[in-house]
């Protein structure tokens, strides 16, 4: 480092000017965002500006137009502004991550949410329109509750605050996933990354394979685990107590009125929403963790979670609108951060692009192993007893790639 | 008296409190808690982690 002592024996600042002004520009823009987090309530804006422009020109077609926003709008965007740079610091960690604007954020996307599914719900039911379009209106609906899993997630780990939990299991209900925060929070988190949990996918694991695997898994852990803690309370878990069921009543409740306002039509139409929320989340896990593994200690225990055992993206457009969920290491790290605060590491493994790019990705499963697997075998070097591997596909992934490292100071 | 705070999230577990939604009523002692319980507001660190303080 050069000399810090100016002409007359003042110190100068250890940061130069123009590391300040990025400083200062940084800071701007992280405190900015407040703004754009408004993308969380504006999405499900989407599927009812759909409906209004197809009932406006007659044109159903317009129904699928969120489906063009996910997979094609969304990638674009995050090609387009690139990787977002700015870390919070300390300072800006402390003054942003109490501020209840953050949270009246996600309370608002609560509320967008269920009329987003609502108001496409009447349209659907409404106007005369052929089944294609109805389709591309149900599977707008369903990318929209997949969203609202992201603001649920959010909210679902905030487990000592009544108001968020609350909130959570009505934004879970859009697609009758209540069950999530139980799973995710107990489960996902606990045995992340290793062969046990049903949420991680493996190397050599479709997306097609692992759904089999992940929504019956992540259901009868998050049953056992609620009934664990009523069975400690004496309570039983068929009753309103169970907070599994206290979600899946919300949506009982509205999918029975929708049914007899809307008609038969709602039957298709909620099923497809709600399968494709699911869905939707099958995605997020899938390109979540794949084929990454924790050790064992030598207590026969896995290590503790590292920022290595997450993919990453740190794509501004979608971390936008998904609320920071890509900057996935950090959240495991800290499960309770809130989004408005999370940071991104260097050093850990990158997806090339952002979730709704690598959903699509993940979708064809050829050019997802054909992109993904190299990364893990890099990212284990080369050492296939290091990865999360699907027990099928071992014998052949290890006799193709099993190559590890020679240790250098080996005797 | 002694409380157990998780190292992660800065919950901390008082046993005059207990940790009621998890099935712990007040009064539970620490040492009547179970080794694996998780911390009940971030799940990623168990009782063995915990930070004692008078």
């Amino acid at each position: 480092m050069t000399s810090q002592v100016e002409f007359g024996g003042v110190p100068s600042p250890e940061v130069s000017p123009e590391k300040l002004s990025e400083n200062k520009k940084k800071t701007a823009w992280i405190l900015s965002k407040k703004y754009w987090y408004g993308f969380s309530f504006i999405m499900p804006a989407v599927p009812l500006i759909s409906g209004y422009l197809a009932i406006q020109t007659g044109q159903g077609v317009w129904l699928w137009l969120t489906v063009v926003f996910m997979y094609a709008i969304l990638p674009a965007a995050d090609l387009l502004f690139g990787v977002d740079e700015a870390n919070p610091d300390d300072e800006l960690v402390e003054q942003l991550k109490d501020k209840r604007y953050y949270v009246y954020i996600l309370y608002l996307a609560t509320l967008a949410h269920w009329a987003a599914l609502v108001g496409m719900a009447f349209i659907v039911s409404h106007y005369d329109w052929s089944w294609f379009s109805i389709l591309g209106g149900a599977i707008s609906a369903g990318i929209i509750n997949g969203v609202g899993l992201v603001a649920g997630h959010e909210m679902g780990h905030k487990v000592n605050d009544r108001a968020q939990s609350t909130c959570a299991k009505v934004i879970l209900a859009c697609s009758g996933y209540g069950h999530f925060s139980i799973e995710h929070n107990k489960g996902h988190h606990k045995d992340v990354a290793t062969p046990e949990d049903p949420a991680s996918s493996r190397l050599g694991e479709s997306i097609y394979t692992f759904v089999k695997r992940e929504i019956p898994g992540a259901f009868r852990r998050a049953w056992a685990l609620e009934a664990t803690r009523l069975k400690r309370q004496q309570k039983s878990e068929w009753s309103l107590n169970n907070e599994i069921i206290q979600s899946m009543s919300i949506t009982l409740v509205a999918y029975t009125l929708m049914l007899a306002y809307f008609g038969p039509v709602m039957i298709p139409f909620l099923a497809i929403a709600a399968g494709y929320g699911w869905w939707q989340l099958t995605c997020a896990n899938y390109v979540e963790h794949y084929g990454l593994l924790r050790l064992k200690n030598e207590n026969g225990r896995y290590e503790r979670c590292q920022p290595h055992h997450s993919w990453n993206s740190n794509h501004k457009a979608s971390n936008l609108i998904l609320l920071h969920l890509q900057r996935h290491s950090d959240h495991h790290a800290h499960p309770t951060r809130p989004y408005q605060v999370l940071r991104d590491y260097q050093n850990v493994p990158s997806l090339p692009s952002g979730y709704p790019w690598m959903f699509v990705l993940a979708m064809l499963p050829t050019v997802w192993f054909s992109i993904m697997d190299s990364k893990v075998i890099a990212w284990a070097g080369g050492d296939m007893s290091k990865v999360n591997i699907d027990p099928e596909k071992k014998e052949l992934m290890f006799k193709r790639y099993h190559q590890p490292e020679v240790e250098l100071d080996a005797a | 008296m002694k409380t157990y705070q998780c190292p992660d999230c800065a919950y901390v577990y008082e046993e005059s409190k207990g940790a009621q939604h998890e099935g712990y009523p007040a009064g539970t002692k620490w040492q009547d808690i179970p080794d694996d319980f998780p911390c009940p507001e971030c799940f990623v660190r168990e009782k063995p982690d915990f930070i004692e303080s008078e």
